[in-house]
């Protein structure tokens, strides 16, 4: 067999023949660990979230929908519903930011496309808490916006803007809005620019144009950018922590809050199934409106 | 194609320029000599020494840089195995199985370091630094599979078949030939792994023991609690740190970025 032919039918045969044995070998250890430390964990966070939390410490095993009827309590229902309304207004300010940018990039000449690249990955691959520290200097009493805004007689006073809303908005949508940048970016390189030209050509203006042609195109860029943003932005209780102050309350904070201080774990994980299942959902709208398999500008 | 207006630049210049804003006031205010750093007060270094006479600091640093290294490192085996792997067996299980390894880096991450501590409190692992590594893993792990995996697909599958053809065993093909090709791919996944290990707060502050601190945790309390002018300086090292290894991964991955 050593010599027979690398071609034709005998040797396909061959190669089938051979079958997966080392190969099978080889993806053993993703298997292994996929199931232990990522199914296994993601399977107890379920079971975990239908039983009863013990009185002093740990958990009974007994099987009860509470906690997710907890949910429903009109403390933690609200909760649910500002961090909805959070989200709501970061995925819209970073659509409002990201999307032109991304847009724009892709009408840049090859060249300034790659050099926008590596501009564009130097913050995004800087600590998300170097980051938000940076903004904590700005924002600060006293700090850089302060002093700029009474230097310009915009303001008599410090506007303390550390610890409001608005503080923890900027931070959501200056961390996010990267995600939003590649996605519609990706979506717009592969746009064909003849086809808005040939838009123009037959009369419509601009504004048409961009609506009937160009934003249509990049639909798929944009809704994955919304998936990639909206539901994070629920869960990144770090920075309503670091940047709200105890003001600004959000799922993640209270999932965070129930796992290391009340020590109701049941709960905790009834939360995070919740918060998981909208991921899922949204995720599989996205897929099902944008008829695609992958989040476009994810790799 | 020239643009008509330059307003649209314009607009890439100034929401470049907004997000450059923080991390320069960061790197700015480390060479400040005031302790209060509303206030400039001249050009100063002593933050830097400061820094490295913090043993709790340094110590956070050591423990940052062994999690990074033992996670990426286990990332890179089972991750380059798996990929080479899977675009090989013919399993049912496959396609599940790769969904499932990849959810790592697709949920919240405060899920992530949820299940993980319910977990491995029902496993009933100590806390530290083997929890660390566990749940660094599998988020380091996507990173290097599907770069390999891209690599792979790019890959001409004929080279492979000729060395078994030519009698080579499936193990000295893979060593001799496929591995070679596959390196860059595998060298960028690790140093994105080891960069993502590295930023790390929202899982570590899960799964970490009380005596195990890694450097992002250290930060992040301190943001809470009241930050020195020693985190300025120790800021704007990490972020030379990551500018060199996110050039390095970008430059070592150059070419099946661009098959992609």
């Amino acid at each position: 067999m050593k010599h027979a032919p690398s071609f034709g039918p005998l040797a396909a045969k061959r190669r089938k023949k051979r079958g997966d044995g080392p190969f099978l070998l080889a993806v053993l250890p993703l298997y292994a660990f996929t199931l232990l430390f990522v199914a296994g964990p993601l399977i107890y966070m379920v079971v975990l979230s239908f039983l009863q939390r013990a009185e002093v410490w740990g958990v009974v095993y007994t099987f009860t929908p509470q906690n997710y009827v907890h949910i429903l309590d009109p403390i933690y229902l609200k909760t649910f519903v500002e961090s909805f309304k959070l989200a709501l207004l970061s995925t819209a300010l970073i659509i409002a930011v990201g999307y032109p940018f991304g847009y724009f990039m892709a009408k840049l000449t090859a060249k300034w496309k790659q050099r926008m690249m590596l501009l564009l990955m130097i913050p995004f691959w800087t600590s998300s808490l170097i980051r938000l520290y940076g903004w904590i200097i700005i924002f600060r009493a006293n700090g850089v916006l302060d002093k700029v805004l009474m230097a310009l007689h915009v303001t008599d006073a410090p506007l303390k803007l550390l610890y409001t809303y608005p503080a923890v908005v900027v931070g959501m949508v200056y961390a996010l809005v990267p995600f939003m940048i590649f996605s519609v970016y990706s979506s717009a390189e592969k746009l064909d620019w003849h086809l808005v030209e040939a838009a123009r050509d037959l009369g419509a203006n601009a504004l048409q144009a961009f609506l009937t042609v160009s934003l249509k195109l990049t639909l798929p860029g944009l809704l994955s950018g919304i998936v990639l943003t909206f539901i994070p932005s629920m869960g990144l209780f770090f920075i309503a922590d670091i940047l709200g102050g105890n003001k600004v309350v959000l799922v993640g904070n209270v999932i965070q809050e129930q796992l290391m201080k009340a020590h109701n774990w049941p709960f905790a994980a009834a939360l995070s199934v919740v918060l998981m299942v909208l991921t899922s959902l949204s995720i599989a709208l996205y897929r099902r409106v944008a008829k695609v398999k992958d989040l476009e500008g994810l790799v | 194609m020239k643009n008509r207006t330059k307003l649209p630049n314009v607009y890439l210049g100034v929401v470049l320029a907004l997000m450059y804003l923080p991390i320069l006031l960061v790197i700015v205010y480390s060479f400040n000599q005031s302790k209060i750093s509303s206030v400039w007060d001249g050009f100063s270094l002593k933050w830097y020494g400061e820094l490295f006479r913090d043993k709790a600091l340094l110590e956070a640093l050591v423990n940052s840089l062994v999690l990074a290294s033992l996670s990426s490192l286990g990332a890179a085996v089972i991750g380059t195995l798996g990929a080479v792997g899977m675009t090989r067996v013919r399993l049912r299980s496959k396609g599940v199985v790769e969904y499932v390894s990849t959810l790592p880096i697709m949920i919240p991450e405060i899920i992530v370091g949820m299940v993980f501590l319910v977990f491995f409190s029902l496993l009933g692992l100590p806390f530290g630094m083997t929890t660390l590594v566990i749940a660094h893993t599998s988020f380091c792990i996507p990173y290097v599979y599907m770069l390999v995996k891209a690599r792979l697909v790019g890959l001409d599958k004929s080279l492979g078949e000729a060395a078994r053809d030519l009698g080579a065993s499936e193990l000295r093909a893979f060593v001799d030939i496929t591995l070679p090709l596959v390196l860059p791919a595998i060298a960028s996944g690790m140093l994105l792994a080891f960069a993502m290990s590295l930023d790390d707060v929202v899982i570590s502050i899960f799964v970490t023991g009380v005596n195990t601190n890694t450097l992002p945790i250290k930060i992040y309390t301190q943001l809470k609690t009241g930050v020195t002018p020693k985190i300025n300086a120790l800021c704007t090292l990490m972020f030379a740190a990551t500018v060199i290894l996110g050039f390095s991964s970008a430059f070592l991955g150059k070419k099946d970025r661009k098959k992609l």
